[in-house]
């Protein structure tokens, strides 16, 4: 059976984070995929493996992961909304390509399917990538705008953006999801296909007759000029996007105590929150849609005589969410980790008794 | 009001297919649903087992570290997950393939010998579709009609197995109204 027939519009269907994910990536018009498969991962470059001839699209099943992301680069810079996706170790080979993006402005989707530890670590879920993708996109210290998404809607709805945001802003686009998202079945709906796609003057390509354009690596140039385009194209970029990150606030305005969540951990943690609700407790969450940027005022602006205490979860360890969460609350509310990383799962008892100790 | 099922059995009972079925249904008969798989480097004969929540508004956590219905299919998944039904729940167990399960204050056991089930259906890969008629009819807020609709068509591809199917599951709900009757 063909993809086609498998999907219909505007209905919720039930469909895997990792469908959903490569679906709304072809709607956002996602013309080229290369991939190397992963567990986690592997399902989204399976399904695209189809989808991408029967959406009049590229798909390669590239030799390694620093292949496929230099593919992405390629076939971005000569005009495509291009993707790849990997899972962990996959991403550590990625990053001198996600670097490559970010330095010669070229747009790009990369999707982490996270799972468990450093080395080979392990297969099942983690949130340990964190810090690798919010600190600095591989080395030089670059940024790429990183979603963090909740649900299988979610991941959808952020996917279309991601090309969006890619496009307009030149720039790499991370979306982290984990294992429990990208396996897990819930009702979505699909967007429509994206129609009005911007062409990209800048993208180099064979023009019979007419000067070629050429991209050049920032090395060629003095270090005042590449001092310059740093000051003058990124930070400001950056401080941009700091001005609107995205973010869930749940019953935060009479709370006592804040959990603070991403990703698959926040769905625990909200299941958590309403039991404690339901016992009297008031519990908040501040949710991170977008990890980078990072929502800091919401965790700044909390009032320290109201919110005795912020409880940390996350599926990493020693813990990374902490530190956005500390370096945005500046040691006036104490913070207290709960975590679980390398595949063991945070449940929603676990969180909950984390935050009655503290109440 | 939120349902939360797990299934465990070892590979090849159909354990995954069941569980998606469950979210299908859930989805026609107007619920939220979500189905979570575990997956590892499961060994041959070990288990697998999947979560599936439903419920009539927005569900946060996918997995649950205890359930308010679990069925295990093979004796390793007992011995795992038996413990993990909430006060008030429901144990369901294979009796076929795992001997004295024990009866404990607060929790319904139900013994169905499904693999003989299977086989009087006309074979043994019916056994999740047992399950299903029976968890169709036997979960509040599921509606059998939508859960015949879902056979029909994820199961209906070959005629001869679609009527085989069919009769799996009318079984299935025909063991459950007996149990609630």
């Amino acid at each position: 059976m063909s993809k086609k027939e498998t999907l219909s519009e505007g209905k919720r269907q039930i469909l895997s984070g990792n469908t959903a994910l490569a679906e709304a990536a072809v709607r956002a018009g996602c013309k080229f995929y290369a991939g190397y498969p992963i567990t986690p991962q592997t399902a989204i470059t399976e399904y695209l493996s189809e989808r991408m001839a029967e959406t009049g699209g590229v798909f390669v099943q590239a030799e390694s992961e620093v292949a496929a992301i230099n593919m992405v680069l390629g076939a971005s810079a000569a005009g495509a909304r291009a993707m790849t996706a990997t899972s962990c170790q996959g991403l550590s080979l990625m990053a001198e390509g996600m670097s490559s993006l970010a330095a010669g402005r070229i747009p790009g989707v990369i999707v982490d399917v996270q799972r468990g530890g450093a080395g080979t670590g392990a297969i099942l879920p983690s949130q340990c990538d964190y810090s690798f993708v919010t600190r600095s996109l591989g080395h030089g210290g670059l940024h790429a705008y990183v979603f963090g998404p909740s649900t299988v809607q979610e991941i959808v709805d952020v996917t279309g953006r991601a090309f969006d945001i890619a496009d307009e802003y030149r720039t790499p686009v991370l979306i982290l999801t984990d294992g429990v998202l990208g396996l897990m079945m819930e009702a979505v709906t699909l967007p429509e296909f994206k129609e009005d796609i911007p062409d990209r003057e800048w993208k180099i390509e064979g023009r019979e007759g007419l000067r070629p354009k050429m991209m050049t690596g920032d090395n060629v140039k003095p270090p005042i000029a590449q001092e310059n385009r740093l000051r003058d194209i990124f930070v400001p970029m950056y401080e941009e996007w700091e001005q609107d990150p995205l973010y869930e606030e749940v019953e935060t305005e009479d709370a006592e105590l804040i959990i603070a969540a991403w990703g698959s951990v926040a769905r625990v943690a909200k299941t958590a929150l309403k039991e404690l609700r339901e016992e009297g407790y008031r519990v908040g969450m501040i949710r991170p849609i977008s990890l980078y940027p990072f929502p800091t005022q919401a965790f700044r602006s909390l009032d320290p005589a109201k919110v005795k205490n912020i409880v940390v979860a996350e599926h990493a360890l020693p813990p990374q969410l902490m530190f956005d969460v500390d370096h945005a609350v500046q040691g006036r509310i104490p913070l207290t980790s709960c975590t679980h990383s390398s595949g063991v799962l945070l449940s929603p008892d676990e969180i909950a008794d984390a935050c009655r100790k503290l109440l | 009001m939120e349902q939360s099922i797990m299934i465990a059995g070892f590979g090849g009972q159909g354990v995954q297919t069941l569980g998606k079925l469950l979210a299908y249904v859930a989805n026609e008969s107007g619920l939220q649903v979500t189905f979570y798989p575990s997956y590892g480097a499961e060994m041959r004969g070990g288990t697998s087992n999947c979560t599936v929540v439903i419920s009539d508004s927005e569900i946060a956590a996918p997995y649950r570290s205890s359930v308010d219905c679990v069925a295990v299919l093979n004796a390793p998944s007992y011995t795992a997950f038996g413990g993990a039904v909430k006060d008030g729940g429901t144990l369901i167990v294979n009796s076929n393939l795992i001997e004295g399960a024990q009866e404990r204050a607060g929790r319904r056991l139900v013994n169905l010998p499904l693999n003989d089930l299977a086989a009087e259906a006309g074979s043994p890969l019916t056994l999740n579709v047992i399950l299903l008629g029976f968890l169709a009819q036997y979960v509040d807020g599921l509606s059998p009609e939508a859960a015949e609709r879902v056979v029909r068509q994820r199961l209906g591809k070959r005629a001869d197995l679609l009527e085989m199917n069919l009769k799996a599951f009318a079984r299935g709900a025909e063991l459950a109204q007996e149990l609630t009757a």
